[in-house]
């Protein structure tokens, strides 16, 4: 063989070099500009004064209890939607029936709602002057500017996620390997145990992870719902308002630090996930 | 081979009716349809399509003049002219450097493409309201990019830029990821046979690989647009947030419902989720007319 | 146009997918490259197009060195096997692509490129379906589409990439005839890439077959099919029983079979007979024994399927009127009249 080619061609599905260079600089300066900048000012705007004052912003009695209640409304609003998208994509999944498209849009409505409208609508129903209003002022009963309301608003928001990574995950799957269980002798819930839920365990470790992402850094829906009592229904968001709103600004960005690290945690395990099931994609 | 002598006529036993085929037919003998399906719909109506039917109901208690009069007041109108038009804008944007991004991630090889790939997801998963602080803090006049904006006398925080800004952060992911898997799934054999007929590599571009792309481009950029047209904790803190100027619709919401007018903040709410809803449409109008080609 | 490649040679990774080809193709003429998968024949045919370039070598068209050129340059006509049809575009805006992209000096008026492109639709014989979309095509009328486009630009050279070989095998045998029929309409040199033997015997002038990245032979279908001129091209053209054996003084022998050898010298050998090539053996001839397991007719010919010692399995092929001779036999005796032999 001889020597290396003296010219080097391009291929015909292959980008010029001076394009590829343009390219790859004006989406690098973008992402730059529009991703990164905003993520390292929230730590260096939390940093400004020294880890020291930061840390005393995230151990103050108002902060830690909006971080208990942020906690406390994942823990119950992803289980809510984990059980509901297992049940949703096991009926979508392995029978037919009609308007099961219809079904799937019903579903994903809440994504297509303003998080605002989203709180106002637990408002209407559950508010002071709302349809339960009165029954619930009997009965000293607070949902709305309480913590129920907010959890009711954070599961509204993040009530697809879970279904829908689970229902093209398990449509792909299809039944077959359910029905040799059955015909076996298994019954329906050793099945699922033991014969879906391994099939589908990264999609729904998937959805949790954005269900729960959500469902932790939900504002707006909250915001609504929840009547900003400092100490008992603020929620992390919410408590990062209302130090911003105060001029308290290494405050504010010291616990949006926090929320900034559990997205960019989130992110990680996503791609982990990804590479793990390649069909996995955060369905937008 | 012996014979079998019959006795009779065969008696044929009857136990009670033939079972009648169910109504909606099964896909096979898997059980806990009844279950799952009845759960599905029990969650979906309770969490979901009640509350929602709220907000039409509590508007329709206004009557068909007096919901004009609550959802197209001059503020409400400004509301929404600015929401769309920022949304739209930014949508656009994201349009343009949502290809390019789409382009170098899908087509190129570059250090830290999987670190790039990763972030693009982070508006989606980072809360709003650390954006909408950071943003703010970011372009504000005294921010780090505002300061050298106010250089060039340009203001992008606390008007209508500032929700552009917010807008385009937030819609980036929609058209980077519909966009992806499309031209994974480009073969390469199409571009060569332009290339093989005489195309120049920018004939290849403009008229063989962009035009194959606009289906999942116009449902990408849908997408960032109705998701930007919702948007509330990333766009308050940098939006100013005056009535008549830089007021978001969604806060126009808040607002009425601050002042106990939930007649008022359903009528604009239902002016917004049918806009929604019209997108939707629009996307799947979208994909059917791709289905054409495909 | 002539086209020479000279001592090309391309490797993926460690893989060498072209280890030194030569080939000169004639002008106007319809040449296959026969090969099993792997042989390299589709790596040729792309570096031809110019979608692939050498590591070394030269492409020359008509003297002139191309080796570098992009396909773009190259005045190619490419059909692939996929078709690599424009979906977005009517079949009359996939056909009249390449005359639209031209530099506008180079592009012929509105009126000019619609007539071209009805006239390449009459010639594949799909006038009716200017105005439909490739989604609404079969994979023939698709393939048909794919052919006009590349001959819409008056190419010197037209290259097809296994064009058949997505389609069921009725299509296949009416578009050959088309691609026999085009070529001889328009008499543009053609090279059409192909792995089964029979297409390309079929259709082609010449057949050029290649093995792992060197081609073993190249000449006519009769030449290639009974002038073998390596074990190899014996054994992947035409039926043919293979045997092990030894050649000594011009004969080769294997076991009870024997055929004479001409010019071959000495040593282990392989010889291919074709089922023609097989005769019974009278009495007192040499020959050996064969179990009949098959006779078959096929129109004026019969088929004997047999078994010789040791366990080969061999076709023959007899003409009819022997019918009577092999009726109700168990056993035959058979010789070798003719047989390929090389050297191993």
């Amino acid at each position: 063989m001889s020597g290396a080619a003296t010219k080097k061609a391009v291929l015909a599905t292959q980008d010029p070099p001076w394009v590829k260079a343009v390219v790859l600089t004006t989406v690098l300066l973008f992402l730059g500009l529009v991703l990164l900048l905003p993520v390292a000012a929230v730590f260096a705007q939390a940093l400004k004064q020294g880890l020291g004052p930061a840390l005393e912003a995230i151990r103050e009695p108002d902060a830690l209890s909006s971080i208990r209640l942020t906690l406390m409304t994942a823990a119950i609003a992803v289980p809510f939607n984990l059980l509901f998208g297992v049940c949703a994509a096991w009926a979508v999944a392995k029978f037919d029936f009609p308007g099961k498209a219809f079904l799937i849009t019903l579903i994903d409505l809440p994504f297509s709602v303003s998080p605002v409208v989203a709180g106002l609508i637990y408002v209407l129903v559950f508010g002071a002057q709302g349809w339960f209003g009165t029954w619930l002022t009997e009965h000293d009963i607070h949902i709305v500017f309480a913590v129920p309301g907010i959890i009711l608003a954070t599961i509204f928001v993040t009530f697809p996620f879970v279904a829908r990574e689970l229902i093209p995950l398990m449509q792909e799957q299809g039944v077959s390997e359910e029905e040799a269980a059955l015909s076996m002798g298994a019954s329906g819930l050793t099945t699922f145990w033991k014969v879906t839920a391994p099939n589908i365990r990264w999609g729904l470790l998937y959805g949790v992870l954005l269900c729960n992402a959500r469902a932790m850094g939900e504002f707006g829906a909250v915001s609504v719902v929840s009547g900003r009592i400092r100490g008992l229904t603020n929620t992390m968001p919410l408590h990062v308002e209302i130090l911003y709103n105060e001029y308290n600004y290494v405050g504010a960005f010291a616990v949006a630090a926090l929320l900034c690290l559990l997205a960019l945690v989130t992110l990680v395990l996503k791609t982990l996930l990804e590479m793990l099931q390649p069909d996995l994609r955060a369905r937008h | 081979m012996t014979v079998i002598e019959s006795a009779g006529p065969l008696q044929v036993e009857r136990r009670g009716t033939v079972p009648r085929r169910p109504f909606l037919r099964r896909r096979s003998a898997i059980p806990g349809f009844a279950v799952t399906l009845g759960v599905t719909l029990a969650v979906l109506s309770l969490i979901v399509l009640i509350p929602l039917s709220a907000v039409a109901i509590k508007a329709s208690g206004l009557g068909f003049t007096g919901f004009f009069r609550e959802a197209f007041t001059e503020r409400a109108l400004h509301a929404y002219a600015l929401s769309f038009g920022a949304s739209l804008l930014a949508a656009t944007v994201n349009g343009v450097f949502g290809v390019l991004t789409a382009w170098a991630l899908v087509r190129y090889d570059f250090p830290g493409k999987a670190v790039v790939g990763a972030l693009v997801d982070l508006p989606f998963a980072l809360p709003t309201a650390v954006a909408g602080i950071s943003l703010a803090t970011l372009y504000a006049p005294n921010g780090l990019i505002g300061a050298a904006l106010a250089q060039l006398h340009i203001k992008a925080a606390y008007n209508p830029t500032g929700v552009a800004i917010a807008l385009t952060f937030i819609g980036l992911p929609f058209v980077v990821r519909t966009l992806e898997p499309v031209m994974r799934d480009l073969s390469a054999e199409v571009e060569e046979a332009a290339a093989s007929l005489g195309a120049s590599r920018w004939q290849t571009i403009t008229r063989v690989v962009l035009p194959s792309l606009a289906p999942a481009w116009l449902t990408g950029v849908t997408l960032a647009f109705a998701r930007a047209v919702g948007e509330y904790g990333s766009v308050i803190f940098i939006a100013g947030n005056r009535p008549f100027k830089s007021e978001i619709a969604p806060l126009l919401i808040v607002i009425q419902l601050e002042q106990f007018n939930y007649r008022g903040a359903a009528a604009i709410a239902l002016t917004l989720l049918m806009v929604s809803f019209l997108m939707l449409l629009a996307i799947n109008a979208v994909q059917a007319w791709t289905r054409r080609y495909q | 146009m002539a086209i020479t490649a000279r001592d090309i040679h391309k490797s993926y990774g460690r893989y060498p997918a072209l280890n030194g080809v030569s080939l000169e193709i004639r002008p106007g003429e319809l040449l296959a490259l026969l090969g099993p998968s792997g042989s390299g024949k589709t790596t040729l045919l792309r570096t031809i197009a110019g979608l692939e370039f050498p590591e070394s070598g030269q492409v020359l068209f008509d003297g002139e060195d191309v080796t570098w050129a992009g396909a773009a340059d190259r005045k190619v006509g490419f059909v692939f096997q996929q078709y690599a049809l424009f979906k977005h575009m009517t079949v009359a805006r996939n056909v009249a692509f390449g005359l639209d992209v031209r530099k506008r000096r180079d592009r012929p008026d509105k009126a000019a490129v619609a007539k071209r492109v009805q006239d390449l639709l009459e010639l594949v014989e799909l006038g009716d379906l200017a105005k439909r979309f490739p989604s609404q095509l079969s994979g023939g009328q698709r393939q048909r589409v794919a052919l006009a486009r590349a001959l819409a630009v008056d190419p010197a050279v037209l290259l097809l990439d296994e064009p058949f070989g997505a389609l069921d095998a009725a299509v296949r045998k009416s578009l050959r005839r088309e691609l026999r029929r085009i070529h001889d309409a328009t008499g543009v040199t053609t090279v059409f890439v192909t792995h089964d033997q029979e297409e390309a015997l079929e259709l082609a002038d010449r057949v050029a077959i290649l093995n792992q990245g060197r081609i073993e032979q190249v000449g006519d279908p009769v030449e290639v099919s009974e002038r073998p001129a390596s074990a190899f091209v014996a054994g992947f053209v035409g039926e043919g029983a293979r045997f092990e054996g030894v050649v000594e003084a011009e004969l080769f022998q294997s076991g009870p079979v024997t055929a004479s050898a001409p010019g071959r010298k000495a040593g282990p050998a392989q010889a291919f007979v074709r089922p023609h090539q097989f005769a019974l053996a009278q009495a007192g001839e040499p020959g050996f024994e064969v179990k009949v397991d098959r006779i078959v007719a096929h129109g004026p010919i019969l088929r004997l399927e047999a078994t010789a010692e040791g366990g080969r399995q061999l076709d023959a092929a007899f003409p009819r009127d022997l019918a009577a001779h092999l009726a109700g036999r168990e056993r035959l005796r058979l010789q070798v009249k003719g047989a390929h032999v090389f050297s191993v």
